[in-house]
């Protein structure tokens, strides 16, 4: 007679595991990854692999050399810190830097707290932001997408459609002057348009985002608050002034606002588990990025508010519950 | 169609057994009827070792106002009133008979005619339903008279039935509304009667459209039945869960549904009713589903109880040789068996056969705070949060955090893609708070 294995209920598991959830999140971002790939060419693939690799690399050496604990390199997660991180830098990076970068990340932005799981912030933001903080030069050299320019091996570089705006607005000029120099709203979707390598072309990180969302990776909450907030946030100050503030639709599809709302502030890691909590955070994240854009000295404030509003999320948790059961009495 | 509102997990249905009518199970040699079958005080035994039963006789008497009488399944001799391991793993006292012959007690009418009508009045169909043993057949077993007797000041308004068998692999229900329908039927009248309300809704899930449809049927021959088909989804036999499906009253935490003008009974629980009021039987049998892929005959039986678990096994083909694992129960709430000596109690529902490759636990992993387990919580608990702060010991902590409510449902643990014990340490968690609860008062 075999012995009968004893376990508490329940006795039966979805297959969805962590690995399908990483890997489901990689596989959403091909879209973004393959627009990138042609607007900036050789330079985006060697840099979003240099990323991948350093990202993988350094989370195996502290794995196996300072925190002595099992390795989970292949769990997808070091991959998807890779590749955002890769998205959200200048194609014309050095190298050196995205490696740097990458151990940042890693160690700075995950390891340190204890690996997957456990850290407060968004990995891949925590290197954009030391990057962009140690190598302000680089970090702001925007090279433009191939179709811009008729030479194909020199790269030709300027400032992204935000900081176009911010420019020529606190010149003193009019907004609907401003736009001619920037591209029109249908290339700014498409993504050709000057930016770091994954940010540009809303509508791939938007087919990438309706993924997840089909696959229940990420939920509509964060997404829709902030996006939702910027689009209230911008339009009430162009109703009030169209000279000085330009219009909603600009704000959603320029700058890392879309890369951000749909993969880095949905990150399950660094976001509130309810649903009323997500919302908050969503509009926590969509009204500090618009104060950064209209009056702060950048012209874009995806990361920062990212990162501030990461650093609510043990507050959030507590102050927002889901709805219990039995809460209020309902009487049908 | 409708269905309650927060969470819930749809996990695969596997009602291997459904088409299987029920089958009568042999009287086992001996049976073992623990004296503990049902939620409450155990009941206290009324004969000794060496004492001759007959099929149907008292044999412990449930003295307590929550407790219930226990009747031999059986006729023959008492071999021993001892403690004996049960489906809880645990020993308990219980009365073995040895079978001799099938002789029952005078007075239980074994003919298969229906009788509809009920001349009892609403106190003497509860004591008869009292003293005939009747409790709860769904799983957990409360003593289906207390439900019966409306406290005071508090109203019934609507008879809930349950008739979704939400547990995946389970089709004793479902066979029992196909087939014994008529029955069920009068049984709600009965509890309408006695309840004095004028409604009664049967909640059937929707992957059981003939038995919908059955049950639709008959209910048109009777004034303020009805059938509500609900959207399959787990865990809709929860009493609270269900009364949010079916008439959108939610019961407040801590509170029973009468709170809301509910009782809520399983559909066995009404057909033992019938059996109880108009036939004068007691609760010695009932319907268990014994399924299992690896199974040659998964079917559904009408057991005695007391009857061993693997003489249900046996019957349905055999213990099979890539067996890991037997569950008592269905598979998300059902507890794992480590003897097969074991008995069917009032309370079986099933017998579960899993093969090794079913009997496993995914590794655990770190968790990523990926909030599924509050998505599917039907409480709209934080089972991450409550899994971590009973692990850490931080009991007051579970108490705010409503750890009592949770009624170990095992959504958040099935849909845990890190695979983590949640309901594993929630559980340790509840029964420090409940000890701590106790101690207050």
């Amino acid at each position: 007679m075999n012995k009968l294995i004893i376990s508490g209920s329940p006795h039966v598991q979805t297959d969805e595991s962590v690995k399908k959830i990483m890997y489901g999140v990689v596989l959403s971002l091909v879209p973004a990854m393959l627009v990138s790939f042609y607007f900036f060419g050789l330079a985006a693939i060697l840099i979003t692999l240099t990323a991948v690799v350093s990202c993988m690399a350094f989370e195996f050496v502290i794995q196996k050399y300072l925190i002595k604990g099992p390795l989970t390199i292949l769990d997808g997660s070091a991959i998807i810190t890779g590749i955002l991180l890769a998205f959200n830098v200048p194609s014309s990076l050095p190298l050196w830097m995205v490696v740097i970068g990458s151990a940042v990340a890693i160690g700075m932005g995950k390891m340190t707290f204890g690996g997957l799981g456990k850290n407060p912030f968004n990995p891949a933001l925590v290197g954009r932001v030391f990057l962009m903080i140690s190598f302000p030069v680089e970090m702001t050299n925007w090279p433009k997408p191939i179709a811009f320019s008729t030479q194909l091996t020199d790269v030709v570089t300027g400032p992204t459609p935000l900081a176009v705006m911010k420019e020529g607005v606190s010149q003193g000029e009019h907004v609907a002057d401003i736009l001619p120099e920037v591209p029109g709203y249908v290339n700014l979707l498409l993504g050709n348009m000057g930016g770091s390598i994954g940010e540009i072309s809303a509508l791939a990180i938007i087919l990438g985002g309706l993924y997840m969302l089909v696959r229940k990776i990420i939920t509509w909450q964060i997404p829709a608050a902030y996006l939702g907030s910027v689009v209230v946030f911008s339009g009430v100050f162009w109703l009030i002034d169209p000279t000085q503030y330009v219009d909603p639709l600009f704000h959603l599809i320029t700058g890392g606002l879309m890369l951000g709302a749909i993969y880095m502030a949905t990150d399950m890691v660094t976001s509130p588990m309810s649903h009323r909590g997500q919302l908050v955070f969503g509009i926590g994240c969509g009204v500090l990025t618009m104060v950064i854009r209209l009056f702060g000295a950048y012209p874009e404030g995806v990361s920062f508010a990212i990162l501030i509003m990461n650093a609510f999320v043990p507050l959030i948790n507590k102050g927002f519950k889901p709805k219990r059961f039995g809460e209020e009495v309902k009487h049908g | 169609m409708k269905t309650f509102r927060i969470g819930g997990v749809h996990p695969p249905e596997n009602k291997i057994a459904a088409h299987k009518p029920i089958e009568v199970l042999p009287v086992p040699a001996t049976v073992t009827i623990p004296l503990s079958q049902h939620l409450g005080v155990p009941a206290v035994p009324v004969l000794g070792k060496g004492d001759q039963v007959k099929t149907g006789q008292l044999i412990a008497r449930g003295e307590a106002f929550i407790s219930a009488n226990i009747h031999s399944s059986v006729s023959g001799k008492v071999l021993k009133v001892d403690d004996m391991i049960d489906s809880s793993g645990y020993r308990k006292k219980s009365i073995v008979i040895q079978v001799e012959g099938d002789e029952w007690v005078e007075g239980i009418d074994r003919d298969s005619t229906l009788v509809k009508e009920c001349q009892l009045n609403a106190s003497e169909i509860v004591k008869k339903v009292h003293d005939l043993g009747i409790v709860g057949m769904g799983g957990a077993t409360f003593p289906s008279h207390v439900k019966l007797m409306v406290p005071k000041g508090k109203k019934a308004e609507v008879l809930i039935i349950n008739g979704v068998e939400c547990e995946p692999y389970l089709t004793a229900d479902h066979r029992l509304m196909l087939e014994k329908g008529e029955e069920i039927l009068a049984g709600i009248a009965i509890q309408m009667k006695a309840l004095h309300v004028e409604r009664a809704i049967i909640g059937i899930e929707h992957n059981k459209p003939d038995a919908i449809k059955h049950m639709s049927e008959l209910c048109s021959h009777y004034a303020g039945i009805t059938v509500v088909d609900l959207e399959v989804k787990y865990p809709q036999g929860a009493e609270k869960q269900l009364i949010k499906a079916a008439i959108n009253r939610e019961v407040p935490s801590g509170k029973l549904p009468i709170e809301v003008g509910c009782v809520v009974h399983n559909v066995g629980t009404s057909f033992a009713v019938y059996e109880a009021v108009q036939k004068n039987k007691p609760l010695i049998e009932r319907v268990v589903t014994v399924v299992g892929r690896s199974l040659k005959n998964p079917s559904n039986f009408l057991v005695r109880i007391g009857t061993p678990v693997d003489a249900l096994v046996e019957a349905a083909g055999g213990m099979p040789d890539d067996t890991g694992k037997v569950i008592s129960g269905g598979p998300m709430m059902g507890k794992a068996l480590n003897d097969l000596g074991v008995p069917v109690t009032k309370g079986t529902s099933g017998i579960l056969v899993f093969d090794k490759d079913e009997s496993f636990r995914k590794p655990v992993l770190p968790c990523i705070r990926c909030s599924r387990c509050l998505n599917v919580c039907p409480m709209g608990l934080e089972p991450y949060l409550l899994a971590v702060l009973a692990e850490k010991d931080r009991i007051e902590e579970c108490e705010l955090e409503r750890i009592m409510d949770c009624m170990e449902c095992g959504s958040c643990l099935y849909v845990c893609p890190s695979g983590r014990p949640l309901l594993d340490h929630i559980r340790v968690g509840k029964s420090r708070v409940g000890k701590m609860i106790r101690e207050r008062s």
